[in-house]
């Protein structure tokens, strides 16, 4: 018996309970499509994300006071004031660091900022002319803070855009003063709008000298990060290690696990978020592989039915030749085929539902959200709702092959 | 040496604590090329003695060698080999497949048997052909009469070559003139292709188309006779 042959014969059988058959893979159609629709919107996520970590550029190094958390309850390691001036100094030694192009401290918190009675609470955060640069976020109008502001530790801000909405909604602020912490600011820039999916929020910032930030809004004399911005793509590996040993010897630090620094590059960065949307998206796709399994156990009712309606067919082609493999290969393989139609149902229909939600997302929210078609996922829907087929399909099988040709033959 | 033995064949079957003896001691002996009629009232085992003769069943005491070989050394798939490849079957109900076209029905046995698949469209309408149904080929069994349904049937038990067809009151569905027809359809079969043709009936009308009456009663065997007056069945098709 060939399976072109087996294949024939389900085929009627299927025809023949249309209805039946479309309620019976309407549970593997769901759960396909549901594990298509998750693997795909996650690939989608991925790539915006990914893509806004990429914007921040590949050069750029980040150095993170503090040692890196042991444990959920370590996080007071990261609370430290490790990061100095001397750090500043060592690093800009170019001997010891040949390839840091750039190098920025940056101080950053919340403060509140007022307007003529209006007062709004956006991230102030310290830094120098090297901002624009490194974070890609010129002024729409206005000027970018300078190195005279910094040196001078001048009052100057640079407001994004939802700053200046809440502070200001009518009135354009460039040239105004706003207050920070008693302090007048001179508003001498705006940034253009870059949508609240940005890993740092750039409208909801105010940007000023790290001078400004450290002496007259938070008081500090240490800095919250380092950024530096290596000569090329090629020698950030090698500028984290000059960076570490430069600060080891800064720091008095023999034993690395003793650090009270990290470095972290875009890399670390891609790899992090990756870590976490990976196991996020394997999560949720395992939620929706369980309504496979649910489908799978109204295939085997439906498969019991089918066996149960056709015993004289089972009695008659055992009395004609048919051997119980024969049997059991029959009706395994319609619920295989059975499954793997829905599978493929499943796999069109997620494709197109989030081919629908990524232009939706494109249009309505104004993301750059690429469409992916999970091909992994796709082969792994096919796969494993056939092997659904195989798996709640053995028993009715099983229990056809076994039957008694002649009670099968006799029954009514 | 005769095609099939049987010696002291005894079948009981037991549920829980009630068994019941359906044969109690068979003994026969049927030729290659035979056309016998077992006949009997129901209940006088003729249908269970069938089916152990087909390889359907097996007994319980006694032993039955066919063509040779006890039935006792043929495994499970062995005893399905056979049944395709050496007997056809004939049912009262006809058990043709619904939504299933004459050809198609009548192929059913090829798929088991290991024939070349080109074969067999060819080997399907020479059986169908045999049995007068040609202009019925693509016809599905709701579309047929009682008398075509059941000369289906016999094409799809002709259709591997057996050497014993086992007929299973053929004519229990039908009605006198179809009866007839199908009977003259068997008889033929049996003269000019010389297949062994084993029939149960319980109509001694029917049984006379036989070469050979065999009468069960209680599970034994009352009497064994030759036909003196055969009856001979009007070929449809001459």
């Amino acid at each position: 018996m060939t399976i072109k042959h087996i294949i024939k014969s389900s085929v009627v059988g299927l025809k023949t309970n249309k209805t039946r058959s479309a309620l019976t893979i309407l549970g593997i159609v769901i759960g396909v499509t549901a594990i298509i629709m998750v693997v795909s919107l996650g690939q989608g996520a991925r790539n915006l994300i990914l893509g806004q970590i990429q914007g921040i550029g590949a050069r750029v190094i980040a150095i993170v006071p503090g040692r890196i958390p042991k444990g959920p309850t370590d996080i007071l390691a990261t609370l430290t004031a490790s990061l100095k001036e001397r750090d500043l100094s060592t690093l800009k030694r170019t001997e010891d660091v040949p390839h840091a192009e750039e190098i920025m401290p940056v101080v950053f918190g919340s403060e509140t900022v007022s307007f003529e009675g209006q007062t709004y609470r956006p991230t102030i955060f310290g830094g120098t002319e090297l901002m624009a640069e490194i974070y890609d976020v010129y002024p729409e109008r206005g000027r970018n803070i300078s190195e005279d502001d910094v040196r001078a530790a001048a009052d100057v801000v640079v407001l994004g855009t939802k700053v200046l909405e809440t502070l200001s909604p009518d009135r354009d602020l460039l040239g105004e003063r706003v207050k920070i912490k008693g302090r007048n600011f001179l508003v001498i820039g705006i940034l253009p709008k870059k949508g609240a999916a940005s890993l740092f929020n750039f409208d909801d910032m105010a940007m000023v000298p790290y001078t400004t930030a450290q002496r007259y809004i938070f008081g500090i004399k240490h800095y919250n990060r380092i950024i530096i911005q290596a000569d090329s793509e090629e020698h950030v590996a090698a500028t984290v290690n000059d960076v570490k040993a430069a600060l080891r010897a800064e720091h008095g630090i023999t034993d690395p696990e003793k650090d009270d620094f990290a470095v972290e590059t875009q890399t670390d960065a891609i790899q992090t978020v990756s870590t976490i949307l990976s196991a996020l998206t394997v999560f949720l796709a395992l939620v929706a592989a369980i309504s496979l399994v649910v489908g799978g156990i109204g295939i085997m009712n439906i498969m019991l039915v089918s066996v149960t309606e056709r015993t004289r067919e089972i009695g008659l082609r055992k009395a004609l030749g048919a051997t119980n493999r024969n049997i059991l290969a029959q009706f395994l393989l319609e619920a295989v085929i059975l499954t793997g139609i829905g599978g493929l149902i499943g796999i069109l229909l997620g494709a197109l539902l989030s081919f629908a939600i990524s232009l939706v997302i494109t249009n309505a929210f104004g993301l750059l959200w690429s469409f992916t078609f999970p091909i992994f996922a796709a082969i792994l829907g096919i796969g494993v709702s056939s092997a659904i087929g195989l798996i709640f399909g053995l028993y009715p099988a099983r229990k056809a092959s076994r039957m008694n040709p002649i009670e099968a033959l006799r029954y009514e | 040496m005769p095609l099939i033995v049987v010696e002291q064949l005894e079948k009981t079957y037991s549920e829980g604590d009630i068994v019941t003896p359906v044969l109690r001691g068979i003994s026969l002996a049927i030729n290659k090329g035979e056309f016998v009629a077992i006949m009997g009232p129901s209940g006088s085992g003729k249908s269970t003695l069938l089916h152990i003769l087909g390889f359907l069943d097996t007994p319980t005491a006694g032993s039955y060698r066919f063509d040779g070989k006890s039935i006792e050394e043929h495994s499970e798939e062995e005893l399905a080999r056979v049944r395709n490849k050496k007997f056809g079957f004939v049912f009262q109900a006809f058990n043709l497949l619904p939504r299933t076209s004459v050809l198609e029905n009548v192929k059913l046995p090829l798929l088991y048997s290991g024939v070349n698949e080109g074969e067999w469209d060819a080997l399907s309408r020479q059986a169908i052909g045999a049995v007068g149904l040609s202009h019925r080929a693509e016809y599905e069994p709701s579309q047929l009469s009682g008398g075509e349904k059941q000369r289906a049937a016999i094409a799809r038990a002709l259709v591997n070559t057996p050497q014993v067809i086992f007929a299973d009151e053929p004519t229990g569905n039908l009605d006198s003139k179809s009866g007839e027809l199908v009977m003259g359809t068997i008889q033929k079969m049996h003269q000019e292709r010389g297949h062994t043709i084993i029939l149960i009936t319980h109509e001694t009308y029917t049984a006379e188309y036989a070469e050979r009456i065999i009468r069960l009663k209680d599970g034994r065997i009352e009497s064994d006779t030759k036909v003196a007056n055969r009856r001979t069945g009007d070929s449809f098709v001459k």
